[in-house]
């Protein structure tokens, strides 16, 4: 990914789950890039990626779900497919390499794609990045901050990036190479936007922890213990607010903390934001432009008290 | 600190527990980084055991810790989601050291506090991993949905 000018018009593959659970991050994120003057081009009859139960029940199915998306940007004239969801982020990245290094993958990509009349995708054609990127390579901290109107100064936030944006580490050729570049170990992308924006980040070892999401139905129990101690750590670690960039990690984190109190007696104050409604507020969007209102966390008030939104 | 070292999963849980709640005050928290550590080494082993096979005595990068990591992951790379938690241990571990060389109490404090922190989250990742069966790989905790156990399914 270099340069910055073919980032301001991207293709949109938003995801099953930005129309539904996660539509303040759909909101949030258009808002943003509206404001910073990006374009988001969403893509044309675009499916679901496969998420984990096709993935489950057959991963070169769940491969050609990705691909199609992948080929329809290809056919809209983009290089570049911006996927804010880390699932989606992780599956098409991962059928990006599938497709590059696993004969079978291909195979079964061709069959199914001259079965359903299209093109089969070739990798290489076209780069999928995720709402972090984009913004960071598009704009860059120093024109963020020069942008900001109300400064998240005196915020304190810990950032949660959840265990897929980063892993498998051999799935995201494009990090781990030196200044400039994110890093699968301390990912720093979320911070350094947010810290653009006046934020003040904490240290948080938890930064990549398993949330326990695809334990949400199965055990729930679990899930809420997990949870429950990446919350209570940000707390620990001085965090009035975690920010998130994944529509499963954000619910998950949301629905877990009110079960934590109701479960386990265990009360927790955090509020739980996406880092682009964090930083849609600090560029001047009111608190329902970049839907606070549609979040389970309740933030409006701490909100108002920090003079956001 | 005066827990004896933990002997099992919950054990070292609990030793997590323990010592989160009393890092602000603990008077020798370099013996505490340390022993959270082994605490960590427990439940790895407890994994590699379940895996049928006999935890590592080698060292990774200086670390028997990062070694039995290394052997947990080896062909199930989904154990790899709780790789940056048992290096963040090593990690907090050193800073508390290098804290009290500075002469720097509360800091070694709280990174004992968030050393515990981040070993209750191993213990309970790995004891949810040990607790489910069939895992797939599309993550640490999904299973194929059409498993003869699946509770979806059946």
């Amino acid at each position: 990914m270099d340069g910055s000018n073919d980032l301001k018009k991207v293709a949109y593959y938003p995801g099953c789950a930005l129309e539904g659970t996660g539509h303040a991050y759909n909101r949030s994120t258009k808002a943003v890039g509206k404001s910073l003057g990006l374009e988001l081009v969403e893509l044309e009859n675009w499916n679901c990626c496969g998420a984990m139960e096709v993935k489950n029940v057959d991963p070169k199915i769940q491969t050609y779900l990705s691909a199609r998306n992948l080929s329809i940007a290809e056919d809209m004239g983009f290089d570049k497919v911006m996927a804010p969801c880390n699932g989606c982020y992780h599956n098409l990245k991962k059928a990006e390499y599938d497709l590059a290094n696993d004969p079978k993958s291909v195979e079964v990509n061709e069959r199914i794609s001259a079965k359903a009349g299209h093109d089969a995708y070739k990798p290489g054609k076209v780069e999928t990045i995720h709402a972090l990127d984009w913004i960071k390579k598009a704009v860059g901290e120093e024109e963020l901050a020069k942008r900001v109107q109300n400064s998240l100064k005196g915020i304190k936030v810990a950032n949660y990036y959840g265990c897929m944006y980063t892993r498998p580490r051999h799935i995201f050729p494009e990090k781990d190479k030196g200044p400039g570049t994110e890093s699968t170990a301390k990912p720093h992308f979320m911070d350094d936007i947010l810290a653009a924006a006046g934020a003040e980040n904490v240290e948080f070892p938890l930064k990549t922890a398993c949330c326990g999401g695809a334990h949400s139905l199965s055990d729930s129990d679990m899930s809420t213990k997990l949870v429950l101690n990446i919350i209570e750590t940000a707390e620990a670690c001085g965090a009035e607010v975690i920010a998130t960039e994944c529509p499963t990690c954000h619910t998950g984190l949301e629905m877990h903390q009110v079960r934590a109190e109701k479960v386990l007696g265990r009360k927790t104050n955090v509020k739980i934001l996406y880092f682009t409604q964090l930083l849609g507020m600090a560029l001047g969007l009111s608190a329902s432009k970049v839907g606070v209102q549609e979040n389970l966390s309740d933030s409006r008030a701490f909100l108002k008290e920090k003079g956001l939104g | 600190m005066t827990l004896q070292a933990p002997l099992d999963l919950d054990g070292a849980i609990a030793l997590a527990d323990a010592v989160a709640a009393s890092a602000a005050s603990d008077s020798a928290p370099l013996e505490a980084a340390k022993r959270l550590l082994g605490a960590g080494e427990v439940v790895l082993e407890a994994w590699v055991e379940a895996a049928g096979n006999v935890p590592t005595d080698e060292e990774v990068e200086g670390y028997r810790l990062l070694a039995l990591h290394r052997q947990g992951a080896k062909g199930n790379p989904s154990f790899n989601a709780c790789r940056e938690t048992c290096r963040e241990l090593v990690y907090l571990r050193n800073v508390v050291e290098m804290s009290l060389s500075e002469g720097d109490l509360a800091q070694a404090r709280h990174h004992l506090m968030l050393e515990a922190h981040v070993l209750r989250h191993l213990g309970l990742f790995v004891g949810g991993k040990l607790h489910e069966s069939g895992l797939g790989d599309f993550c640490c905790s999904s299973r194929p949905l059409h498993s003869a156990d699946s509770t979806i399914t059946n």
